[in-house]
């Protein structure tokens, strides 16, 4: 799940800037007949709707026995609902071309629909059925949880599956944050129908459910269709409280032995809440660190420089009750420590001098501008708004977001990065990295 | 969490299915005012270069992507991956403009940049605010062919892309079985190298081998561009003269004629034991015609069928093995018709715990053999023409994917026409055309039926 956290939060982050491409949006807000609330943006050039949406109460609701009751969940809405079996209901979504999906974060579990116009109707239906009557009969349950207990059996040797678990447990001891979102060879056997059942119960509710819809739908149509798929959904969910968390084991560093030829190594420290008012300094200084494009200070030092990995780089994932700064990079045995090395002095570096000011302006300059290309399908764009309805930044948060990018200082840079880096990094490295072992801990 | 930047790209079911696709448009399911599709203007400057322009003015951006005619498949034996080599050192500097600058302009413009290698081309692309095109095809144009490289810049590069063979396969049971039957599928082809190359070789590729690669095949007479977004063709035409305009065409490229398959007689397995394959794999390619070596219609067959055989719950496959037999956790099929040689059917699958690789190697040949034998239905044939006919027309909310498939195509012996015309050959394809491409092209003599196995022997623990 951490893939998806990360994508989920590089969409967050883009879409917050603002160039003419916001200002070119339009994006309305609507109330459907039904009092739901959605976020329309309307593009007529194509004859297709996007639905996106999400439902507070992820993994982390997962009884820690039963981790893997959200995954399976997921797994299980298209197969089977109402009185369409799951091969019945398959057949229904492609004989339109209608394409359904969901995936579980750890606050939240997100939803897609595509269509074409002239199918909308059965595709909102079909929904409506998957997330009010899910069937969940025992072949269908059997089939899914093989296919979660293969994939989990495979993640035992897989060195990247290994360092991310490790990490995570170790950052949240004894908290919903520290599970792996599919579960475990041990909990996922356990879940029934009846958790499942009762999953759906929890979470699916009108109260917490955000909606974006983007396409060739003006807002009364897209208020009868959002009504459609959700109106019939209890009014309120029943979730269980998250604590809040902060991550742990700060300056360990932990070897899992595994026999592979590359060692992967993840690498992490605390991060930085969205709604903190120095949020937006901490991207960017992590941007100039080690965000995704070819310019960071890991990338250069690491790859360009060192020729000691393929890649290497971390990003700001925040959930709504922790947050986390978060990396990874694989390298080779007998250069791993250098790797390491590296990475640790790069952090240190930028917590004890922060970014120049021509990074800084650098940064700035793709944060602001990179905006455009985060929304130019349809689907990139009612993610983003799902995100940032998420996040409460406000429906006139990306004409906001390139001044606030502009409003950072080089001395709030460097404050930030002092605060952002300064903890220490928790390390976990899977394979047989040569000449090193664990540290800072009783393992 | 990695950034898989300048990574390889192999053409999978992904691509495949909206393979040699699509532009689009679909009377059937979509709505008039689409059935015109994006008005693709494609032309040729006087030095040869190819340019296709997609018009997409939703949002003020462009994708400008340049594909090369040159893969794994045209390197000298001996020097497996140097293709995708050059690919990463292209990123090292001309004298104009040095190491970095060309990256470090595109961030600052907040655009995207990658590059890809496959069999048969190798491409680069920029994705930026439409304004900046202009600035793009300059760096562009200027790295076609002022490539300066030297050992400083080159051997730090040689071991990012031998991480990067340890990352995709050496780290990856099932990628080292993939490179393992691809090896034994092609006799005398040279798509049986793995794009990435073999380890023994990467590790001896040196710079001259680099810009001697460069220097034969990067030239404007052997590209094609691809502009799509937010541009006017007539602009992109006039931008695309003044910068790659300005390169000589290449006198001596050569063409790509390489050593064809014999016919083939004899199936053939193998088996790779690794200790980390925790689930059993298997994986059976068939050695198939790609669009433009086979007869008109077989590809589009083979698409049909490899959806129908293979592609998502409603297949074959998967309602045979996994949800009706229970003898698999997984299966599926995929075809890619965009090769300049022979292309490959692949199916495959993973068995339920205490279900052995012969028997659902059975299983699953029991169920080609009814395709064979029986045929298929007309709701599966058209369900299936629905789904990928809806794909062309949903390829249209996505720029870059649109780029994708024209550069494709056109690296890979298709046209502009080719690409426009694929929804109206999908739905022209007939039960019997792709029973016959069953029963023609899924013959065992033309396989290599691979199985992955998890290694228990004792000396396991000190392989690497």
């Amino acid at each position: 799940m951490i893939r998806l956290v990360a994508s989920i939060f590089f969409a967050a982050a883009a879409a917050i800037a603002s160039t003419n491409a916001a200002s070119a949006m339009t994006i309305e807000k609507i109330v459907s007949p039904g009092g739901i609330e959605a976020w329309l943006v309307r593009e007529k050039s194509l004859p297709l709707v996007t639905l996106n949406y999400a439902f507070h109460g992820g993994a982390s609701q997962d009884d820690a026995d039963k981790a893997g009751t959200a995954n399976l969940t997921a797994d299980l809405l298209d197969e089977g609902a109402g009185e369409l079996d799951g091969k019945t209901f398959h057949e229904r979504l492609e004989n339109r071309a209608i394409e359904m999906s969901f995936q579980v974060g750890r606050d939240y579990i997100y939803g897609s629909l595509r269509t074409l116009n002239d199918n909308r109707d059965e595709a909102f239906d079909l929904l409506r059925l998957a997330l009010t009557n899910p069937r969940f009969d025992a072949d269908a349950i059997d089939r899914i949880r093989g296919q979660t207990m293969a994939t989990l059996q495979r993640d035992t040797t897989n060195p990247n599956d290994l360092a991310s678990r490790r990490w995570w447990q170790t950052a949240f001891p004894d908290h919903p944050y520290g599970r792996e979102s599919k579960g475990t060879l041990e909990s996922v056997p356990r879940i029934t129908a009846a958790d499942l059942r009762e999953y759906v119960r929890r979470v699916f509710a009108r109260n917490e459910l955000k909606v974006s819809i983007v396409g060739d739908v003006d807002a009364k149509t897209a208020g009868m269709l959002i009504d459609r798929a959700f109106g019939a959904l209890p009014a309120k969910n029943d979730l269980k409280p998250i604590a809040n968390a902060t991550p742990t084991g700060l300056g360990k560093r932990i070897v899992i032995n595994v026999d592979v030829p590359q060692a992967v190594v993840t690498f992490g420290g605390q991060g930085i809440a969205r709604q903190d008012p120095e949020f937006m300094a901490a991207y960017i200084v992590n941007h100039i660190l080690g965000g995704g494009s070819f310019s960071s200070r890991l990338y250069r030092e690491v790859r360009e420089k060192r020729g000691l990995a393929y890649g290497v780089s971390d990003s700001l994932v925040w959930f709504r009750r922790a947050a986390v700064m978060l990396g990874g990079t694989a390298t080779r045995a007998d250069r791993t420590a250098d790797a390491l090395a590296v990475i640790e002095q790069e952090v240190k570096r930028m917590a004890e001098e922060g970014p120049t000011p021509e990074e800084l302006a650098a940064a700035k300059s793709f944060l602001k501008g990179s905006y455009a290309l985060s929304l130019d399908t349809s689907g990139k764009i009612a993610a983003q708004l799902t995100q940032i309805q998420i996040d409460d930044l406000g429906i006139d948060y990306v004409h906001r977001r390139s001044a606030l990018i502009d409003a950072v200082t080089i001395e709030d840079a460097k404050r930030v990065a002092k605060r952002l880096y300064g903890g220490g990094l928790l390390v976990t490295v899977a394979g047989k990295p040569k000449g090193l072992t664990s540290s800072g801990t009783t393992e | 969490m990695l950034t898989h930047d300048r990574n390889i790209f192999r053409p999978k079911n992904v691509l495949f299915k909206t393979n040699l696709t699509l532009i689009a448009l679909v009377t059937a399911i979509a709505t008039p005012s689409l059935a015109a599709g994006p008005e693709v203007a494609s032309s040729t400057l006087a030095n040869g270069l190819e340019l296709v322009v997609i018009p997409d003015h939703r949002a003020p951006v462009v994708t400008h992507m340049i594909w090369y005619k040159v893969g794994a498949a045209d390197e000298t034996p001996g020097k497996s991956g140097l293709a995708h080599f050059l690919e990463h050192l292209m990123f090292k500097g001309t004298a104009k403009n040095p190491t970095g600058k060309f990256s470090q302009v595109v961030a600052r413009i907040g655009g995207q940049e990658n590059a890809f290698t496959s069999q048969d081309y190798t491409g680069y692309y920029q994705r930026v605010p439409s304004d900046q095109l202009k600035t793009v095809m300059e760096f562009e144009a200027d790295r076609m062919t002022g490539l300066q490289l030297t050992d400083d810049v080159v051997l730090p590069e040689r071991n990012v892309i031998l991480e990067e063979q340890n990352q995709r396969i050496g780290n990856n049971p099932r990628a080292r079985l993939g490179e393992q039957i691809d090896a034994a599928l092609y006799l005398n082809n040279p798509y049986g190298k793995p794009v990435i190359g073999w380890r023994h070789e990467m590790e001896e590729l040196s710079r001259d081998d680099a810009i001697g690669f460069y220097r034969r095949f990067y030239a404007p007479n052997n590209a094609v561009v691809v502009i799509a977004g937010d541009v006017d063709p007539a602009k992109a035409r006039a931008l695309a003269e003044e910068t790659y305009g300005k390169i000589p065409r290449h006198g001596n490229i050569a063409p790509r004629v390489r050593a064809q398959e014999p016919p083939p007689v004899a199936a053939r397995t193998l088996t790779l034991a690794d200790p980390r394959a925790e689930i059993p794999t298997l994986q059976r390619e068939y050695l198939v015609p790609s669009f433009v070596t086979g007869k008109r219609g077989e590809s589009t067959a083979l698409e049909v069928l490899a959806h129908i055989l293979g592609s998502g719950s409603n297949s074959r496959l998967y309602l045979g093995l996994v949800v009706d037999k229970q003898v698999a956790v997984a299966a599926n099929a995929w075809y890619d018709a965009s090769t300049l040689d022979l292309s490959k059917f692949t199916v495959g699958g993973s068995p339920r715990p205490g279900v052995t690789l012969p028997q659902l190697e059975a299983e699953t040949d029991a169920i080609i053999a009814q395709v064979i034998e029986k045929g298929v239905t007309a709701e599966e044939l058209e369900r299936a023409k629905t789904r990928l006919i809806a794909d062309a027309v949903y390829a249209q909310d996505n720029q870059a994917s649109m780029a994708r498939w024209y550069g494709t195509a056109l690296t890979t012996g298709g046209s502009v026409n080719d690409v426009k015309n694929w929804p109206d050959r999908i739905r022209a394809v007939t039960a019997e055309q792709v029973q016959d491409a069953a029963r023609q092209w899924l013959d065992k003599r033309r396989s290599v039926t691979g199985y992955l196995v998890k290694d228990v022997s004792p000396q396991a623990e000190k392989r690497s």
